[in-house]
């Protein structure tokens, strides 16, 4: 084991192999293949190094949900330890428990604090890019505290290098945020829908609090005082916060830049407003009521207005509160209870710090690349603007086939750069090589908006449609780092547009893909 | 009468197990289940039935007609 790691530390250093390689030599030492494990991640702030003090950066640097530029690179993993809630929100419905649904609140088994420590310890070997662990529920951190705060005191006993976070609806955050404090939870997200009672109150049929359900404006009251309270408390004693925000249309839409606002006065460090996800297969109230989510252009807009005021995170994959992986991809069917029980984990940091240091080397050779790309177009005056989706399996490249991605990530371009915006659901186009038609519709659907998009390898067909329907398959780029090949295309684009050779159109709207993942 | 746990709707979430009072609720076979012996209906501690507030779904947590009605000790 020793030789492994002195080579890997050196690997760290100079070595020319792919991060895949390394992964795939820690991976087969330890008996184990990474085929179909190196991916996505994802959740937070675009912003690098250079626009925010050292101290915040040391903090969210390889924390993937707090840093949109961190997302491609290193994972997360939510334990369920915390099944009990204490407030009910209309989105969300406890009574489903189906493996193929993926958006918060859904598990398929939860744990004790005990397994979950173990299953820590079992990912971190394996994935030596998971940095962060969180309790997401399914229900509410806080409405677990004993189960919650005893998996954090295990998990920093055994495993001291991984972040804890913790995810809560806020109601009963004032009176935990010491505890919080004492356990080195460095990074809280409270869900904030409103600051407005009488919106709360279409939002919230009620909370339990003080041995009382309450219900309408007093629940919702209660519930946004606490909530507020409880974020003053935590940036107070310096631990970032994030808001979590669902975008609900006709109900807390336009209201969402007041919540901005409140939540921006009170030292947030980033705000993540997500579309409603709605279906009445979900047996939500909304989804009975057929309450719709947003277009992809509607949240767009949002979170664009927003943006003056703070950091918006725009990469949030609304996961399962047992996700494991990088943002975007879900392991978690590999660690099931019954398999870690049976594994034999041994936690070696020293080849988890060794994958980091290379991770590390290949995250500034983007921005390397980036910058000296975007110097070329210094003098580019122009206000056009486009949108093109990228298929990726991770790492900040352009490596994923297009027939193979079950997302896209969205960048937006112009004279100032490449610019993450947020990214795109899609079912999985090609089912054993042969494309399936009525899911490239899908696909075109979700991506509609976008002018182009770049793959690593795209077949005839898909791309003939693409063309039709007006997005350019551009695989020139194929393994290539997106936000120079980005902006590579963009001066061609506008070098095409200025010789007459194409004519810039605005692309239409984008669906937001609601329902279960196919093949997750 | 004590309050009982219709098992098909319960999401085993263990919201009611930590308000319960009485310590009646315990988790059996991946559902919790109610103690009827030791259920008080919540009389004497709070005005409403813990397990009825708390719990996530309408009509989980319901009046046990099997057993008489619970009285309090004078």
């Amino acid at each position: 084991m020793d030789g492994l790691v002195e080579r890997n530390v050196e690997a760290a250093k100079e070595d020319p192999r792919s991060l895949d390689e390394v992964m795939q030599e820690i991976a087969e030492h330890k008996g184990c293949g990474t085929k179909g494990g190196s991916g996505k991640a994802s959740c937070g702030t675009g912003a690098g190094q250079g626009d925010m003090p050292a101290e915040i950066w040391e903090k969210v640097k390889n924390h993937p949900c707090y840093s949109e530029e961190a997302h491609h690179h290193y994972a997360r993993m939510h334990v369920a330890v915390a099944p009990a809630c204490n407030i009910q929100c209309n989105y969300c419905n406890r009574k489903y428990d189906c493996a193929n649904e993926s958006r918060p609140g859904v598990v398929s088994e939860k744990l004790t604090p005990e397994q979950a420590a173990k299953k820590v310890l079992a990912v971190a070997s394996t994935i030596p890019q998971m940095t962060v662990l969180g309790i997401a529920g399914p229900g509410d951190p806080l409405a677990n505290p004993a189960k919650t705060f005893k998996t954090f005191e295990l998990i920093s006993q055994t495993a001291p290098d991984i972040k804890l976070c913790l995810s809560t609806n806020g109601l009963a955050l004032p009176e935990h945020v010491d505890t919080i404090q004492k356990f080195n939870v460095d990074h809280v997200t409270i869900t904030i829908n409103m600051v407005d009672p009488e919106i709360g109150a279409k939002i919230y049929p009620w909370i339990f609090y003080n041995h009382r359900r309450i219900e309408g404006v007093e629940a919702a009251r209660i519930l946004s005082e606490h909530q507020l309270r409880g974020l003053e408390m935590l940036t107070e004693r310096g631990i970032l916060c994030k808001i979590n925000s669902v975008m609900i249309p006709g109900i807390n839409d336009k209201h969402l830049v007041e919540v901005n606002k409140a939540v921006k006065s009170r030292g947030a460090f980033l705000h993540n407003i997500m579309p409603l996800i709605s279906a009445p297969e979900h047996g939500t109230v909304f989804g009975l009521t057929g309450q719709r989510g947003p277009t992809a252009q509607e949240l767009k807009a949002l979170q664009d207005d927003c943006e003056g005021e703070m950091n918006m995170m725009r990469h949030c994959r609304q996961c399962r509160a047992d996700a494991v992986g990088l943002l975007g991809e879900d392991r978690s069917s590999e660690f099931t209870t019954d398999k870690i029980m049976q594994m034999d984990v041994k936690y070696d940091l020293d080849t988890r710090k060794a994958y980091q240091e290379k991770v590390e080397g290949e995250r500034q050779a983007k921005v390397e690349a980036k910058q000296a790309e975007l110097a070329t177009m210094a003098g580019e005056m122009s206000d056009i603007k486009i949108l093109v989706a990228v298929a990726t399996k991770g790492s900040g490249r352009i490596n994923e086939h297009f027939g193979h991605a079950k997302e896209f990530q969205i960048y937006e371009l112009s004279t100032s750069g490449a610019k993450f915006v947020g990214h795109r659901r899609v079912d999985l186009y090609c089912q054993g090589g042969f494309g399936d038609e009525a899911s490239l519709e899908t696909v075109i659907r979700a991506i509609n908006d976008c002018a182009a998009v770049f793959v690593a390898k795209i077949g005839g067909c898909p791309k003939n449609d693409l063309l039709k329907a007006g997005i350019e398959p551009v695989d020139q780029y194929a393994m290539e780092f997106i936000e120079q090949s980005a902006i590579s295309y963009f001066k061609d684009y506008l070098q095409r547009v200025k010789s007459g050779e194409i004519e810039h159109v605005t692309r239409g709207d984008a669906d937001i893909r609601q329902g279960a993942l196919i093949n997750a | 009468m004590a309050y009982k746990i219709v098992a098909s709707q319960c999401t085993s979430c263990s919201a009611c197990e930590a308000e319960c009072p009485n310590v009646a609720i315990s988790e059996k076979n991946g559902t919790f289940v109610i103690n009827p012996k030791k259920c008080t209906e919540c009389i004497g501690h709070f005005d409403i039935p813990q397990c009825v507030a708390v719990c996530p779904v309408d009509d989980t947590c319901i009046i046990d007609t099997s057993y008489p009605r619970y009285q309090a000790p004078a």
